[in-house]
């Protein structure tokens, strides 16, 4: 499969006065056409920050992308200078945010702000572009679009703003498209409309998406793959089903444990305790604090990845022969 | 909008008649009358004055011949320059300190917005501290001590600008540098808070995403944001600087019309006091109304009427 985007050992720093956040420390992962991956992760691990890497958005200063490649088609972006990045933000890669309430400009009408993206980018006239714009919400399920485009952002109610946030995103074709949590800021029922609306649209235009979210309900319903993230590092990668159904990484299980469910009882299980400070983040895997299996090496060395199949891999010392022997005798005593 | 427009108006002249009110009482209460301050007048002479004037008839009778004059614009001559109207003084007064206030406005916002984005795109930056400086500056100097500083120095040592006196653009120079330089402050100020603010949106973050370039996205996107709080202060200042300004315009020997108030109160010239407070009062309502206009325009949350049906 072609791949679209891969990301290499990217790190990513923000200097504060009180010392260097390593917000994003070796990142690894590829997205491959049409395809759907999500980034999992609890807040403050890194996924925007990967996400507004990929972008071109990390402000500088205090930011910094301290180091790897972001190879998008075989092109580095992390090379690119802003005004050649400004030529491929929202037309090859657009991005969807995550409150739709704040994400469009009060005092524009709704028909300015979709069709100035493919003003800017493409030569158009404004029949040209309006007729588009009519296209993109009639495809985002806007009813009366030629009205609606006369109308401002505060006279549409929350999940209408986000089709419009997504139609703006999509007007200029992207082939790749980063949602940072697009349905966190809505609720439940319109959550569902607007995840259909991602099927909907990955069916009609071919886009791959990333999804940057932090509920595991909506990654189960849209997402082909799954990434977690943790204190800026991915820890554990695979198809969704093999994330579900067999995690391998105690971090992926506990997040999949703390998840409500119909079927149990009891109280919600939380992972104890809270992620690593990244002013200075641990030496070996973060999780160490946090994770009921932790041994002696976790707090030493970061642990490799483990290839479990072609598609699943994780970093996690229990994937070590020897904690497996260990693991088999202490059952069995 | 009709509907909308009446209710203002009729607010405006309720504002209008209080502020007239209180002035009246203000005037009756202050010791002193326009004709004894020399003591040169003997008692009789003094009598047919007030007589004259009307000051010797009951406060509510003053009061009812006072607001007559305000119906009908009206205010009669003045009690220390006989030979001439009140409205001879703002007629000839006004266009002057109007031409100078309004060139003064646009120097200030002008200057004033352009410091202020220039501060808040170099937040923490040399520009920043640099605008921020020249806008401390601006604000805790006087205008008259910058005044008398900048005919000290453009005017007598260089000789670039004429040191007094209003006749032509030249002479304009220097009274709006000392006039424009405080609210210039005040406008960059505001527009810097109100520009970080901004700045730090999601819209603004969406509008980078869609590959906007800079210069659209902050006149475009942020700058109207920006706007309000200085579209807020506008009215107040408009009114303020056009209606002129006693010490700038004594410092330039400017005839506007900034020392009638000083003077009619000093002398307690009183169809003179009335007559400016009156126009002041309608000149900075009249403001505040367009400023409420202006607010719609911009943000189009701020509806001043409703439309049928919503």
């Amino acid at each position: 499969m072609e791949k679209i985007l891969e990301v290499k050992d990217l790190h990513v720093t923000f200097t504060t006065y009180g010392g260097t956040v390593q917000a994003v420390r070796g990142v690894d992962f590829h997205l491959n056409k049409g395809e759907t991956l999500a980034i999992v992760g609890e807040s403050g691990c890194g996924k925007s920050v990967t996400s507004n890497a990929i972008m071109g958005l990390i402000p500088n200063p205090p930011g910094k992308i301290s180091g790897g490649k972001i190879l998008f088609k075989g092109k580095d972006l992390t090379r690119l200078q802003e005004k050649k990045m400004r030529s491929i933000r929202g037309v090859d890669i657009s991005m969807i945010f995550q409150d739709p309430m704040t994400a469009l400009n009060p005092t524009l009408t709704i028909g300015t702000q979709l069709m100035e993206g493919l003003k800017q980018h493409r030569k158009v006239t404004e029949k040209e572009a309006k007729k588009r714009a009519l296209e993109m919400m009639d495809l985002v399920g806007i009813p009366n679009p030629e009205e609606r485009m006369k109308q401002y952002p505060h006279q549409f109610s929350g999940g209408m703003r986000q089709r419009i946030v997504i139609a703006i995103a999509l007007i200029c074709e992207p082939e790749l498209l980063i949602a940072d949590e697009p349905t966190t800021a809505l609720d439940v029922t319109i959550q569902a409309q607007i995840l259909e609306l991602f099927e909907k649209i990955q069916d009609v235009t071919g886009v791959s998406i990333i999804l940057i979210t932090h509920d595991l309900g909506v990654v189960a319903k849209i997402a082909d793959r799954i990434a977690v993230m943790y204190a800026g590092k991915i820890i554990e990668t695979g198809d969704k089903r093999e994330i579900f159904y067999k995690p391998q990484h105690p971090y992926t299980k506990g997040l999949l444990n703390s998840v409500p469910r119909l079927d149990t009882k009891g109280k919600l299980k939380p992972i104890e305790g809270t992620p690593p400070d990244l002013f200075s983040p641990p030496k070996g895997c973060p999780f160490t604090a946090r994770c009921p299996m932790a041994m002696e090496v976790c707090n030493k060395i970061y642990p490799g990845s483990t290839t479990i199949s072609d598609s699943h891999s994780v970093d996690c010392w229990l994937q070590d022969e020897r904690a497996k022997q260990l693991l088999a005798t202490m059952v069995t005593n | 909008m009709l509907k909308y427009i009446l209710k203002k108006l009729l607010i405006m002249v309720l504002t209008l008649w209080i502020i007239i009110t209180l002035t009246f009482v203000l005037m009756v209460s202050v010791p002193g009358s326009p004709f004894n301050s020399e003591g040169n007048s003997n008692e009789i002479v003094q009598q047919n004055l007030e007589k004259h004037y009307n000051l010797d008839k009951p406060l509510h009778v003053q009061y009812f011949l006072y607001l007559k004059s305000v119906a009908t614009l009206d205010f009669g001559p003045s009690i220390k320059q006989p030979n001439q109207t009140v409205n001879d003084l703002l007629g000839r007064g006004f266009p002057i300190s109007a031409e100078l206030g309004l060139v003064t406005i646009i120097v200030a916002v002008l200057s004033g917005i352009i410091l202020g984005i220039l501060a808040a795109l170099r937040h923490n930056g040399v520009i920043d501290y640099l605008a921020m400086g020249i806008a401390v500056l601006g604000i805790s100097i006087p205008n008259f001590i910058l005044a008398t500083l900048l005919i000290q120095k453009l005017a007598v040592d260089w000789e670039f600008f004429p040191v007094a006196t209003w006749k032509s653009p030249m002479h304009m120079v220097l009274p709006v540098l000392a006039l424009a330089t405080g609210p210039m402050a005040i406008i960059a100020r505001l527009t810097r808070s109100t520009m970080l603010e901004v700045l730090t949106q999601d819209y603004i973050k969406m509008a980078r995403a869609k590959g906007l370039t800079p210069w659209k996205i902050i006149v475009k996107h942020a700058l109207r944001n920006a706007l309000m709080p200085v579209i807020t202060i506008m009215g107040t200042l408009l009114a303020g600087i056009m209606t002129g300004s006693f010490v700038i315009e004594q410092i330039f020997a400017i005839p506007g019309m900034g020392k009638y108030f000083v003077e009619s109160i000093n002398h307690r010239d009183f169809p003179v006091i009335m007559g400016t407070t009156v126009f002041y009062s309608a000149f900075l309502i009249v403001m505040l109304f367009l400023v409420d206009i202006a607010y719609g325009i911009l943000d189009p949350r701020i509806k001043v009427t409703k439309k049928e049906g919503e």
